[in-house]
Order: structure tokens, then C-alpha cells, then sequence
């Protein structure tokens, strides 16, 4: 069973010929330098970025094709952070995640209840009636995927994800990337190599557009081709690598 | 939301109530609606027509802020930043001028003219974005007002004065034809972007995030600036530029209900609305029979008021 389905991929700029299959489950991770083109790719798949060339196919129909509404029931897209000018409290943003379902003006009882179920979750129930802003950066990062949640989603797209966040927080999320990968695809591009070796079940990197390694982390993360597309030394140490210039 | 919603109704039918029954000379109701002269003629023809004229514009350009800080995620963007009311007021001056009469179509005129212009430069390749309109609309700006100075410096002196009372800002009485369809275009159209307010709260977070949820972006932000084009130009055309109140009502509103757009929408209307036409009852009683421009009242009386807001910063229904 497959998800999505892209036959060679490519945007103007940053993504030539890509063509990959990604399964209904399980945990991959985009990696590779800056402007790689991960997420040209991640945009791609979330239906951001278009129009772009060759196929991308989400459950057997064209990205481009769905409509925006039923395709936001089935992909949720996670930016990197959101900067908000104003005062939505923390439960506002994630019931927006709700939007895809809504049938009027008014939320309804299962909309609230999704919302409380993606906060347990996340564990952001805590503070579901504070400002946005005035929320740490693993506070937010929570929130947003709690709202991508909340879209019940088949498929969880994340850019980044812990970027903004300490080292307990960043193992926190993967673990739970972890856990959410057993019944849905997550995909998430990240700089982190040790935590793609660690968590992921499917490693892709690119380098220039181009897909220069997608596998079983532990093969593709190998020195040499580290070497290639990073331009540093790897050393292996088990289950996890340390690196130098 | 549903009691700060029925609280506004409150408030404003309150000031509506009270508004035209004050004034420089002593008017009764009952003698008003008796038709006894000369309370009859004050009452329907001098003050209720202002007052529902400062209601309306209130409310079109409280509601034009809300949008356009959203749309543009800008929380100093105003009615006036995207040039409708710069061309607005080109028309009026250039009438001013030309020694026509008719100054409000001629700023009507002018305020269609920038409405097309901006959206000719922004929806270029469908790729309307909230980026392209601010730089549109503050270049429309500088050149509007470049073009008002360089009539103003060619104007002769009772032309300049008329031109400066015009770009000071003022409600008159209006006749109750042409108030009928600006209530019709005002409610209209403030209804219509108040059923996209989930929407809207989608919009204030990011472009991509609302398209990642199943919102239609530039179909949406095309409507929100028509939407505020509309209701500026032609607010404005009738009253000229009345600033602050679509700046400081959207932001003290966010301070006591917060960001939800489905309440501040309605909310903005309401209190937008009774803001105005008690700034306005104020300017024509503190030192009557002379008027105070109701742009120098909505800053006087606004601006201390927000800043107070500010400081107690305390969300709730009740001040």
C-alpha cells in the first residue's frame, strides 16, 4: 500500500527527477545541506507548492487535483514555527486544525473533542487557554502539531520540527513521531542525522535537487556518502555518529 | 462571544438612541415626531441622518481594519493603508478644483480607479499576495498625496481652504436616499466577510497554513481587500478621511475578546459604529456652535482610552 507516489518529481527551482514510493505508515526523514530542496519536496507533497513538473500522486490522484478541503483531511502540513501578530490563545490555534471538517460558523462537539484529544497527546492541555505568544518555543512546536492533529490526517508532513527546540524536547517529539508513525506516514525533513538514525524507519537525502541516498537509515547514512553530500567526516559509534570538519 | 456580540447591540443602540437627541439647541421627541417646527426639521434632517451616517462609517472602517490587519498580518495596517482613500481623496480635490460640485462621485471616482489599479498590479499571474497589495497600496499613497500637494500649491485661497476641510474629515448630513444605499452595501458586505470569519482566523496565522487546512488563500484575500476597498472608498467619499477609529477599534477589541474573528467581526461593526457617532455628537456639543473635527475627537478621546486598555491588558467582557 502506498501514499504518496512521485515519478520525476521536479519544481523550477531546487528539485529535479525525483521518484520515490512512500508507504501508509512508518516514520521517514528528508535530510541533506541547505538548499538541498527538502522543503521544496515537503511543499510539494502538502500541496503548497505548484505547479510542478512530472508526477506526484497522494492515494492514487494527482496532488494538484484534490481539492484543498478533502486533501487537508488526509495530509497535515506542519511549518517549521508560526508567528503570530495576535492574541489566539493556544486552543484556538490547534481547533483551527478543525477547518478542513466545518460545516458552518459554530464548533461542534467533535471538534472540541478532537481538540482535546490531540492536547492530551501533545500534552498542551495544560495550557490550552494561554496566548500563543507568550508559550515557549517546545510549548508551540507542541501546539501546532497538536493542531495538525486534530485533522485526523492519514499522512503528517513536518518541516523541521525540532528546530526550536532542547535536546530533551527534540527526543520527546521523535519518540512521539515514533509512536503516531505506527498508524500514519510521517515524514519529516530534519539536519539532525543522529535523530533520523535513531528514530526514522526511512532515511532520503538529497543534494542539489537530486536524491542522493533513500533507504534504511543505517545504509544510507554511511561515512562515505556523508562525506559526499555534507562534505564531512562521519564516524559510526554504534547507533549514533559523531562528525568533523 | 454570543454576550459580547448582544452587549454591543447594547451599547450602540444605547448612543444611536441618545445621540441625535443631543445637540446645541434644546430638542423634545414627541414635538419631533409630532412634526412640530422646528424640533421635526432638527431631529430628521440635521441629526439623525449624521448619526446614522457616523454609525455606518463606524462600522465600515472598524470592519476594514479587522480585515486588513489580518489579511496583511500587519497590526499597524488601517482602512487607509492600501490607497482607496488616497484616491478617494485625488477626486475630491481634483473636483475641488475644477470647481465641481459633485465631490463625492468624483472621490468615488477616484477611490474605483486605485481599487482596479492595485488589484491590475497584485492578482498578476494568480498569485495574489498579501505582500504585493501593501507595496501597491503604499505606493498609490505617496503618489496620491504627491498629486493633492502639487494641486494644493496650485489651488487658489477658497479652494485651499475647502481642500484642507476635505482631507480633515467630517460627517454632514446626508440625504436619507443616499444613506439607504450605503446601509445596504455596508451591512451587506460586513455580513458577507463576517461568514469567512473561521477563515479569516486561518489568514492571521499564514498563507500556507490556512492552504494546508483546506482555505482557498487568494480567492479569500481578493475578497477581503475588494471587500474593504468598497467600504472604505465609499465611506469615504461621503465623510472624507476620518482616521484612528478603523486602527484603534480593531486592536482594543482584540485586547478584551481576543483574536476570534467571528466575534470581532460583529463586534467591530457594533462598537466601530457607536464609537464614531458618539465621537461625533461629542464634536458638534463640547464647544458648540462651532464643530470640532470628528478626526481630532476619535484620536482625543480613542487614543487615551486604548492606551488604557493597554496597560491593564486584562481579556474579559466587562471593562
Amino acid at each position: 500500500m502506498t501514499s504518496f507516489v512521485a515519478n520525476q518529481l521536479g519544481f523550477a527551482y531546487g528539485l529535479h527527477e525525483a521518484t520515490f514510493e512512500f508507504p501508509r505508515n512508518g516514520l521517514i526523514t528528508i535530510a541533506g545541506p541547505n538548499g538541498a530542496g527538502k522543503s521544496t519536496l515537503l511543499g510539494i507533497l502538502a500541496g503548497l507548492r505548484s505547479p510542478y513538473l512530472g508526477s506526484c500522486t497522494y492515494a492514487g490522484k494527482e496532488v494538484r487535483q484534490w481539492s484543498k478541503r478533502e486533501f487537508a483531511r488526509k495530509v497535515a502540513f506542519l511549518p517549521q514555527s508560526i508567528r503570530l501578530e495576535f492574541p489566539f490563545t493556544a486552543e484556538e490555534v490547534v481547533l483551527m486544525g478543525r477547518t478542513p471538517y466545518a460545516r458552518g460558523w459554530f464548533q461542534t462537539d467533535e471538534d472540541r473533542s478532537a481538540a482535546v484529544d490531540a492536547m492530551t497527546i501533545t500534552d498542551t492541555l495544560g495550557f490550552r487557554a494561554r496566548d500563543f505568544r507568550s508559550l515557549s518555543g517546545g510549548e508551540r512546536q507542541r501546539v501546532i502539531l497538536a493542531s495538525a492533529l486534530t485533522q485526523r490526517p492519514e499522512a503528517l508532513l513536518l518541516d523541521e520540527p525540532a528546530t526550536h527546540l532542547d535536546l530533551r524536547h527534540q527526543l520527546a517529539l521523535y519518540r512521539l513521531l515514533g509512536e503516531l508513525a505506527k498508524s500514519l506516514l510521517v515524514v519529516a525533513v530534519t539536519h539532525d542525522l543522529n535523530l533520523a538514525l535513531q528514530f526514522s524507519h526511512r532515511v532520503m537525502v538529497l543534494e542539489d535537487g537530486r536524491i542522493a541516498g533513500d533507504g534504511a537509515p543505517r545504509k544510507v547514512l554511511n561515512p562515505e556518502l556523508i562525506a559526499h553530500v555534507f562534505g564531512v567526516q562521519a564516524t559510526m559509534h554504534g547507533s549514533w555518529m559523531s562528525y568533523e570538519a | 462571544m454570543k454576550r459580547s456580540i448582544i452587549l454591543s447591540v447594547v451599547v450602540l443602540i444605547v448612543v444611536a438612541v441618545l445621540a441625535p437627541l443631543a445637540g446645541s439647541s434644546h430638542i423634545e421627541l414627541g414635538r419631533a415626531f409630532a412634526g412640530v417646527s422646528p424640533d421635526h426639521e432638527i431631529f430628521f434632517y440635521a441629526r439623525l441622518p449624521r448619526v446614522i451616517l457616523a454609525l455606518l462609517g463606524g462600522a465600515a472602517l472598524s470592519v476594514t481594519g479587522v480585515l486588513f490587519q489580518c489579511m496583511l498580518r500587519d497590526p499597524l495596517a488601517e482602512p487607509y493603508t492600501l490607497g482607496v482613500s488616497s484616491g478617494a481623496s485625488v477626486g475630491a480635490v481634483i473636483a475641488i478644483c475644477l470647481g465641481w460640485r459633485a465631490t463625492g462621485v468624483a472621490s468615488l471616482a477616484g477611490a474605483a480607479l486605485v481599487l482596479l489599479m492595485v488589484l491590475g498590479m497584485a492578482v498578476e499571474g494568480r498569485r495574489l499576495s498579501s505582500f504585493t497589495l501593501l507595496l501597491t497600496g503604499v505606493t498609490m499613497n505617496s503618489m496620491a498625496f504627491a498629486v493633492i500637494l502639487f494641486l494644493h500649491n496650485l489651488a487658489s485661497f477658497s479652494q485651499s481652504f475647502a481642500i484642507s476641510r476635505w482631507l480633515m474629515g467630517g460627517l454632514e448630513a446626508v440625504e436619507y436616499s443616499t444613506l439607504a444605499w450605503l446601509a445596504v452595501v455596508v451591512i451587506g458586505v460586513s455580513v458577507l466577510v463576517t461568514i469567512y470569519a473561521p477563515h479569516w482566523n486561518l489568514l492571521a496565522v499564514g498563507d500556507d497554513w490556512a492552504a494546508s487546512r483546506g482555505v482557498s488563500t487568494v480567492r479569500l484575500t481578493a475578497m477581503g481587500y475588494i471587500a474593504g476597498s468598497v467600504l472604505t472608498g465609499l465611506v469615504t467619499s461621503l465623510t472624507g478621511p476620518i482616521g484612528f477609529v478603523g486602527l484603534i477599534v480593531p486592536h482594543a477589541l482584540r485586547l478584551k475578546l481576543g483574536a476570534d474573528h467571528r466575534a470581532l467581526l460583529p463586534c467591530a461593526f457594533l462598537l466601530g459604529g457607536a464609537f464614531l457617532v458618539a465621537c461625533d455628537t461629542l464634536s458638534r456639543t463640547v464647544i458648540a456652535p462651532t464643530e470640532i473635527p470628528v478626526g481630532v475627537l476619535t484620536a482625543l478621546c480613542g487614543g487615551p482610552f486604548f492606551l488604557w486598555l493597554l496597560k491593564s491588558r486584562r481579556r474579559s467582557l466587562w471593562l
